[in-house]
C-alpha cells in the first residue's frame, strides 16, 4: 500500500533523512522509533506532504499512485491520515463545522454525495464512543483550549471520522498521563482492520504495548538502522538507543531495512 | 514548493454577483447640484415648505465645507457637478399594491434574491426597496400598521408623518455634522422610515435593500428609526449595484432614536459593487450613522459586514445618554484587491452607569488598506462608565495594509475603559493542519476567516448571517492560491 | 499667536554669525519648514490632545543668546545633580547650550568623546554629523519641531567608541535661568554609538526662577551594531516649565535600546519617543511611567517603525492623573512591507484619580506586512477595590493603602530603571510624590 525507496528530504539545506525503504501492506501495524532528532516527525510530515521539506532523492507510492505528485489534501482524501503530535488551535472554527467540511471534501473527491445533517450526527456519536469525546469539545473552536488529552483524542477521533487507509500516529502518546493513554490506544485498537495501516511514530515503547506492532524500526540520522519484530521495541526499551548507536558504529556503512 | 506558497498572494478577478444592469425606464435629472437641483428634488417630491428652507440650508453650509482629509483613503477629487442627484425608475402613479409593481423591477429584486411577493417571503422580514433615488415598494405594510409600527419610504413619511419628521429629522445627525452629511442633508431623495411605538416588539424583522441602478447617479438616502419606550426592532439593510467603470458616491444618512428601555438592533450587509481587480470603479460609501440612547436602560446595536464598495468611509456611532444604557458595535470589514476602509465606531458615553462593547475584526488581502477607527469618550458625567474594545486585524497576503486607530479619552475616575487589538496572519500550521484533512485551501481560508469572523457573524440575524458567510468567501475567492 | 517675524530676526543673526556649512544648511531648512508650517495647531493629528500654542500667548521668551552665559552658583547646579555623580560624565546645559565649563567628563578619551557640534562638523567627525544629524526631521514634520532645527547652536556631539563599555554613566543636566524673563532652551544634541559600545545616558531638568521655561529639545541617537544604548530621562521639574522632548533612536545596526522616560511634575510636556529599527534582528524596549497631579499636561508620543525583518519591540507606558492633570499617550507601531516576522508589542495602562483630571490614549497600528505578531492594549481604570478593601481589613488607613497600591502599580516600570543608585532615587521622587513617608 504505501511504498517508500530511498527517500532523501532537506529542510533550509539541512539534510534530515539520508535514503528511507519502508514498504507497509494493508491490515499492518508498523512503529518507528529512534531517538531525538532521528528524522521520526519530518518523516511524517515528508508523507502528508509539507512544503517546507525539500525531497532530493526517492519517491513513494500510495495505493499504486505517485504520493509526492500529490497536494497535501488529495494526499488526505485518497486515504493518508496522520495524528499529529502538535494540533493546531484554529479559532472560531467549530469541531464539527471543521470535520464535516473534511468529511465532505473526501467524499466530494470519490463523487459521493456530502452527507446531510442527520447521517452526519449519527456517524459522529457513533465515532465519538470510541475515545470517549465530550460532546462538548465539538461546539468548541478547534482545539482551541484543548488539554493535551482533548488534543489527542480528538486527533483520533478525526482519524474514526476519515476512515483513512493509511494513518499516521506521530508521538500520539507524548503528553499523556496514562490513562489518557490507554482511551487512546483502545481508539486505534478500534480502528484496526484488515484494509487499514497503521504508522507509529514514538519514542517510547509504552504505547507499544496497548498497540502491538507486528513491525519494529529504528531510524538514527535519518535512516531506518534495524527492523524486527515487536521485541525489538522491548529490547529498545531495555538498553535504551545507546545500543543501536554502538551497533551502528561497529557496521558503518551498511544500511539496514527491509526490502 | 515554494511556487505554492507564493500561490498565497495571487489575486484574480472576484465574481461580483449583482454587477447586472436593469432596462428600465428612469427618470433622471440633469448633472449637477445648484439650488434649482434642490428645488426640483422638494418639488418632485411634493413636500412640505419646511422641507425645502431644511434642504436649502444644509445646501448653504454644505458649500461652506470641506471634504473631510482624515480618514486613511485616498481618491481622485469628486466632481460633485458631475453626479446625477435624482434618478427614479417610472412608475405608473402610487402603487396600490405591490401587485402592480413593474414587473421588469420585480425580476431585477428576484435576480437579487429579494421577493417581494409577501407570500413567498420567509415570515418574519418586510423589506421595503430602494431603487437609485427612491423607494419602489414595500411590503408587509399593513400588517404593520395594525399594531401601530409604521415601517414606510421616508417620502411617504414626510407626507403622512410630517410631525414625527420634523421632530427627529436631523436631531442625531445634524445637517452639518459632517460634509458628506450636509450633502445628503441637502439632496436626499428617500429612504426607510420606521417608528415603533411604546412596548410594541416588532414582530418580525425591518429590512431595506438598496439597489443603484442608473448610470452616473449618486444614492442618497436617509433612514430614520425611531423606538419608544420599551420597544424593539431589528432592521436589516443590504445593498448592491452594477458593474460600472466609474466610481458612484453613495452618501447616505441613518439616525436612530432609542426612548426609554427600548432596544434598536441594526444590521448591514454593504456588498456594493467594490470595483474590478485593478481598483477601477465601484462605489464610494460615505456614510454617517449615529444612534442615540436617549432614554434610561435603552439599546442600540450596530452589526456591519463590510465586504463591499471601493471605499468604505463610516462610523456607525452611539451616543449614550441615558443613564445605563448600552451601546455596541460589531464589524467585520473584509478588503480585496484595492479596496479601502475606514471604519469603525464613536462611543459617547453621557450618561451613568452606560456600557459600551465593541468588536472589530479586520481582514485584509490583497492590494487593499483596511483601517480600524473608533472613538471611546467617557465625559464627567458618565459615572460607572464601561468600554471594552477588541479590534483584531487578519492579513492576507504582504502587500495589503491594517491599521488600528482608537482614540480613547476619559474623564471620569469611575470610568473603566479597556482596548485589545491584535495583528495576525493565518498560520502555515492552520492550513496546513486543515490540508491534511483533505481540505483545499481555498475552503482551508474561508473557514479559518469565518472562524476569526465568528463573533461577529453571531450577532447577526439567522438569515443575514448565511448570507454574510458566504459573502466572505466569495470575496476572499482568489486571494489566496 | 506666534510671531515668526521675531525669530526670523533671531534666525537671520544666528545664520550671519555662524554661517557654517552643514549646519547652516540644515538651520536653513529647519526654519523654511517652521516659517510654512508655524506651530502645530490641535487640527494637526499629532498634536490632536497638546496645545502649546498657550505657551507663546502674549509671552516673549528669551533666547540663550540674549545674555551672554548667566551665572549659576555651584549650589544651583548641585541641586540638580544626581545620586553617584562622582562617578559619571556631567554635562551640563544652560538654556538649552551645552557649557564645556561647568561640565565634566571623566571616562578617558579613547572611550568617550564630548564634543560642541559646531567642533564635531569641523574636525573628525564631520561623516557622522553629515549623515546623522537632523535625520528626526524625516519623521517629524512639524512647525516646533522645526524650531528647534532652526536653531540649531551649543549643541553636543557625544561620541562612544568602538566595543567601548562606559564605566561612567553619561547624566545630562538642564538648567533653566527664568529669574528675570521666560527663556526658550533649545538644546540639540547628536549621539554616535560605535559598534560593540554600551552607555547609560541620564538626563534631568530644572527651572531657576519663577519666570517660564520652555525647553524645546531635539536629540538624536545612532545605534550600531551590537551598540547598546540605556536611556533614562527623569523630568521633575516645576509648574512652570514646559517642554516639548524629542528623542530620535535610530539603530542602524543590529542593537539593543532601552528607554525609559519618567514624568512627575512640569507644566506642558510633550516627548517624542521614536524608534526607527533600521536593521534586521533589532531589539528595543520602551517605557515611560507619568505620575500628573496640579494642571500638568504630559504627552507621551511614542514611534516604532519597523523597517527590517525580525525586529522585536515591546512598550510599557504607565500613568496615574490626578487633580486638575491630562495624561496623553500616542503610540504608534509601523511595519513596513519588508519588515516581516516582526514582533511589536505595546500596552498602557492607566488610573484616573479626579473627575478633573482626563486621560486621552490612542495606541495605533499601521501593518503592511502580513507575517507579524503586533498587539497593543490600554486600559483606563481605578484602583483596585477588593485589594484596597484588603488592605483595610488589615488595619491600614484608607490613604496609607491606596498609597501603597500606588506605588504598586508603578513598581514595573521602576524596575526598568537598572542603574541601582538612579533607581534608588527615582523610587524616592515617586514616594515623595504619593506623600509617603521613608
Amino acid at each position: 500500500m504505501l511504498s517508500i525507496k530511498n527517500i532523501h528530504a532537506a529542510i533550509e539545506g539541512k539534510q534530515i533523512l539520508n535514503g528511507i525503504n519502508l514498504e507497509i501492506k494493508p491490515g499492518e501495524v508498523h512503529a518507528i522509533m529512534g531517538p531525538n532528532g532521528s528524522g521520526k516527525s519530518t518523516l511524517a510530515l515528508v508523507l502528508a506532504g509539507r512544503e517546507e521539506y525539500e525531497i532530493t532523492q526517492g519517491m513513494v507510492t500510495f495505493s499504486g499512485k505517485d504520493l509526492l505528485e500529490m497536494s497535501p489534501e488529495d494526499r488526505a482524501r485518497e486515504g493518508l491520515f496522520i495524528a499529529f503530535q502538535y494540533p493546531v488551535e484554529i479559532p472560531g472554527v467549530s469541531t464539527t463545522n471543521f470535520i464535516k467540511t473534511a468529511v465532505n471534501e473526501k467524499r466530494k473527491y470519490h463523487g459521493q454525495e456530502a452527507l446531510d445533517a442527520v447521517a452526519f450526527l449519527k456517524l459522529m456519536k457513533e465515532k465519538m464512543a470510541l475515545v470517549n469525546m465530550d460532546q462538548s469539545l465539538l461546539s468548541r473552536s478547534i482545539n482551541e483550549g484543548f488539554s493535551g488529552g482533548e488534543k489527542k483524542r480528538n486527533e483520533i477521533f478525526q482519524m474514526a471520522m476519515l476512515e483513512p487507509k493509511l494513518a499516521i500516529l506521530d508521538e500520539t502518546d507524548s503528553g499523556l498521563d496514562i490513562d489518557a493513554l490507554r482511551v487512546v490506544a483502545k481508539g486505534v485498537n478500534e480502528l484496526r482492520h484488515k484494509d487499514r495501516a497503521i504508522l507509529i511514530i514514538t519514542h517510547y515503547q509504552r504505547l507499544l504495548d496497548y498497540l502491538q506492532p507486528d513491525f519494529v524500526h529504528v531510524l538514527y540520522n535519518g535512516r531506518i538502522v534495524r527492523s524486527g519484530g515487536k521485541e525489538l521495541a522491548l529490547e529498545l526499551e531495555e538498553k535504551g538507543y545507546d545500543f543501536i548507536k554502538d551497533e551502528i558504529g561497529l557496521t558503518a556503512g551498511v544500511q539496514a531495512g527491509i526490502n | 514548493m515554494k511556487e505554492e506558497l507564493n500561490t498565497l498572494e495571487q489575486t484574480v478577478l472576484n465574481d461580483y454577483k449583482y454587477g447586472f444592469v436593469t432596462d428600465i425606464d428612469t427618470d433622471i435629472v440633469p448633472k449637477g447640484i445648484n439650488e434649482t437641483l434642490i428645488r426640483l428634488i422638494w418639488a418632485k417630491k411634493n413636500e412640505p415648505d419646511w422641507m425645502l428652507d431644511w434642504r436649502l440650508k444644509a445646501y448653504t453650509q454644505w458649500q461652506k465645507m470641506e471634504e473631510p482629509k482624515w480618514p486613511n483613503v485616498t481618491y481622485p477629487a469628486i466632481n460633485y457637478q458631475d453626479i446625477i442627484y435624482y434618478a427614479a425608475p417610472k412608475q405608473k402613479g402610487q402603487l396600490k399594491g405591490l401587485d402592480e409593481l413593474d414587473p421588469e423591477l420585480r425580476r431585477t429584486f428576484e435576480k437579487l434574491g429579494i421577493s417581494l411577493d409577501e407570500q413567498k417571503r420567509l415570515s418574519g422580514v418586510a423589506v421595503d426597496v430602494v431603487m437609485d433615488s427612491v423607494s419602489v415598494a414595500t411590503s408587509f405594510k399593513k400588517q404593520l400598521s395594525e399594531i401601530g409600527v409604521i415601517f414606510c419610504s421616508m417620502s411617504e413619511a414626510i407626507q403622512q408623518h410630517p410631525e414625527l419628521v420634523k421632530k427627529y429629522l436631523g436631531s442625531v445627525v445634524p445637517m452639518t455634522d459632517n460634509y458628506f452629511a450636509a450633502l445628503n442633508a441637502a439632496v436626499f431623495t428617500d429612504g426607510s422610515f420606521c417608528f415603533i411605538p411604546k412596548s410594541v416588539r416588532c414582530p418580525m424583522e425591518l429590512s431595506t435593500y438598496f439597489r443603484i441602478n442608473a448610470e452616473n447617479s449618486g444614492q442618497f438616502e436617509r433612514t430614520l428609526i425611531i423606538a419608544e419606550d420599551d420597544s424593539y426592532v431589528s432592521y436589516l439593510e443590504g445593498c448592491t449595484a452594477p458593474m460600472r467603470d466609474e466610481n458612484q458616491l453613495h452618501a447616505a444618512v441613518v439616525e436612530l432614536v432609542a426612548l426609554s428601555k427600548a432596544e434598536i438592533k441594526y444590521s448591514t450587509v454593504q456588498n456594493w459593487y467594490p470595483g474590478d481587480k485593478e481598483g477601477h470603479g465601484g462605489i464610494y460609501n460615505f456614510v454617517t450613522k449615529r444612534g442615540i440612547c436617549i432614554g434610561e436602560h435603552s439599546k442600540i446595536s450596530w452589526t456591519q459586514v463590510e465586504t463591499g464598495s471601493a471605499i468604505t468611509w463610516k462610523y456607525p456611532s452611539v451616543i449614550l445618554k441615558g443613564d445605563g444604557s448600552i451601546g455596541e458595535f460589531y464589524s467585520i470589514a473584509l478588503t480585496n484587491n484595492h479596496q479601502q476602509a475606514d471604519t469603525g465606531t464613536k462611543m459617547i458615553h453621557l450618561g451613568k452607569n452606560t456600557k459600551s462593547r465593541i468588536v472589530s475584526k479586520g481582514i485584509s488581502a490583497g492590494y487593499s488598506n483596511n483601517s480600524y477607527r473608533g472613538l471611546v469618550r467617557a465625559g464627567k458625567g458618565a459615572t460607572n462608565a464601561r468600554n471594552y474594545s477588541q479590534c483584531d486585524s487578519l492579513l492576507l497576503g504582504d502587500k495589503c495594509g491594517a491599521n488600528t486607530f482608537p482614540y480613547i479619552e476619559v474623564k471620569n475616575t469611575t470610568a473603566v475603559v479597556e482596548h485589545e487589538a491584535t495583528t495576525s496572519k493565518i498560520g502555515e500550521d492552520q492550513l496546513f493542519y486543515c490540508k491534511q484533512r483533505g481540505i483545499d485551501t481555498e475552503t482551508a481560508v474561508a473557514l479559518i476567516v469565518n472562524g476569526f469572523a465568528k463573533e461577529v457573524m453571531n450577532q447577526l440575524p439567522m438569515e443575514f448571517a448565511v448570507e454574510a458567510q458566504k459573502l466572505l468567501a466569495i470575496n476572499l475567492e482568489g486571494s489566496v492560491g | 499667536m506666534v510671531d515668526v517675524n521675531h525669530f526670523k530676526d533671531r534666525f537671520k543673526q544666528l545664520q550671519s554669525a555662524s554661517p557654517d556649512g552643514q549646519i547652516a544648511r540644515i538651520r536653513l531648512k529647519g526654519f523654511d519648514t517652521f516659517s510654512k508650517t508655524g506651530l502645530p495647531a490641535p487640527r494637526n493629528e499629532e498634536w490632536k490632545y497638546t496645545s502649546i500654542s498657550g505657551l507663546f500667548n502674549d509671552k516673549e521668551y528669551h533666547f540663550a543668546a540674549d545674555d551672554g552665559q548667566p551665572v549659576f552658583t555651584r549650589s544651583d547646579l548641585d541641586a540638580i545633580r544626581l545620586p553617584g555623580h562622582q562617578g559619571a560624565n556631567e554635562l551640563v546645559f544652560v538654556n538649552g547650550w551645552f557649557m564645556p565649563m561647568l561640565s565634566a567628563i571623566r571616562s578617558p578619551d579613547d572611550q568617550l568623546t564630548v564634543l560642541p557640534l559646531e567642533d564635531a562638523a569641523k574636525g573628525i567627525y564631520k561623516k557622522q554629523i553629515k549623515e546623522h544629524l537632523g535625520q528626526s526631521s524625516r519623521y517629524i514634520k512639524d512647525g516646533i519641531h522645526a524650531l528647534n532645527t532652526s536653531f540649531i547652536y551649543g549643541g553636543v556631539f557625544i561620541h562612544v567608541a568602538k566595543r567601548r563599555e562606559l564605566q561612567y554613566p553619561v547624566y545630562l543636566y538642564h538648567l533653566s535661568d527664568a529669574r528675570e524673563h521666560h527663556t526658550l532652551c533649545q538644546p540639540r544634541s547628536l549621539i554616535y554609538m560605535e559598534e560593540g559600545s554600551k552607555m547609560q545616558l541620564v538626563e534631568t531638568f530644572k527651572t531657576i526662577g519663577t519666570s517660564d521655561s520652555f525647553t524645546n529639545q531635539v536629540m538624536e541617537i545612532v545605534v550600531n551594531n551590537n551598540a547598546l544604548i540605556e536611556y533614562y530621562k527623569i523630568q521633575n521639574d516645576a509648574a512652570n516649565a514646559s517642554q516639548v522632548s524629542t528623542t530620535h533612536i535610530r539603530q542602524i545596526g543590529r542593537g539593543y535600546a532601552h528607554a525609559v522616560t519618567i514624568t512627575l511634575n512640569g507644566g506642558i510636556i510633550r516627548n517624542n519617543m521614536n524608534l526607527i529599527l533600521e536593521a534586521a534582528g533589532n531589539e528595543a524596549h520602551l517605557y515611560g511611567l507619568y505620575m500628573l497631579k496640579g494642571h500638568t499636561h504630559a504627552d507621551n508620543h511614542t514611534l516604532v517603525d519597523n523597517r527590517e525583518p525580525g525586529c522585536l519591540s515591546n512598550q510599557l507606558y504607565k500613568g496615574i492623573v490626578d487633580d486638575n492633570a491630562t495624561g496623553v499617550f500616542n503610540g504608534k507601531i509601523m511595519v513596513q512591507p519588508q519588515a516581516q516576522k516582526t514582533n511589536a508589542y505595546q500596552s498602557n495602562k492607566n488610573i484616573l484619580l479626579s473627575d478633573n483630571a482626563g486621560i486621552n490614549t490612542k495606541p495605533q497600528l499601521e501593518i503592511f506586512a502580513d507575517d507579524v505578531k503586533c498587539s497593543h492594549g490600554c486600559t483606563v481604570g481605578q484602583l483596585d477595590e477588593t485589594a484596597l478593601f484588603y488592605l483595610r481589613t488589615r488595619g491600614i488607613p484608607i490613604e496609607n493603602a491606596r498609597a501603597m497600591l500606588l506605588e504598586a502599580f508603578t513598581e514595573d516600570i521602576l524596575d526598568q530603571v537598572k542603574p541601582k543608585l538612579l533607581r534608588k532615587h527615582v523610587k524616592q521622587l515617586i514616594r515623595e510624590h504619593l506623600s509617603i513617608k521613608k
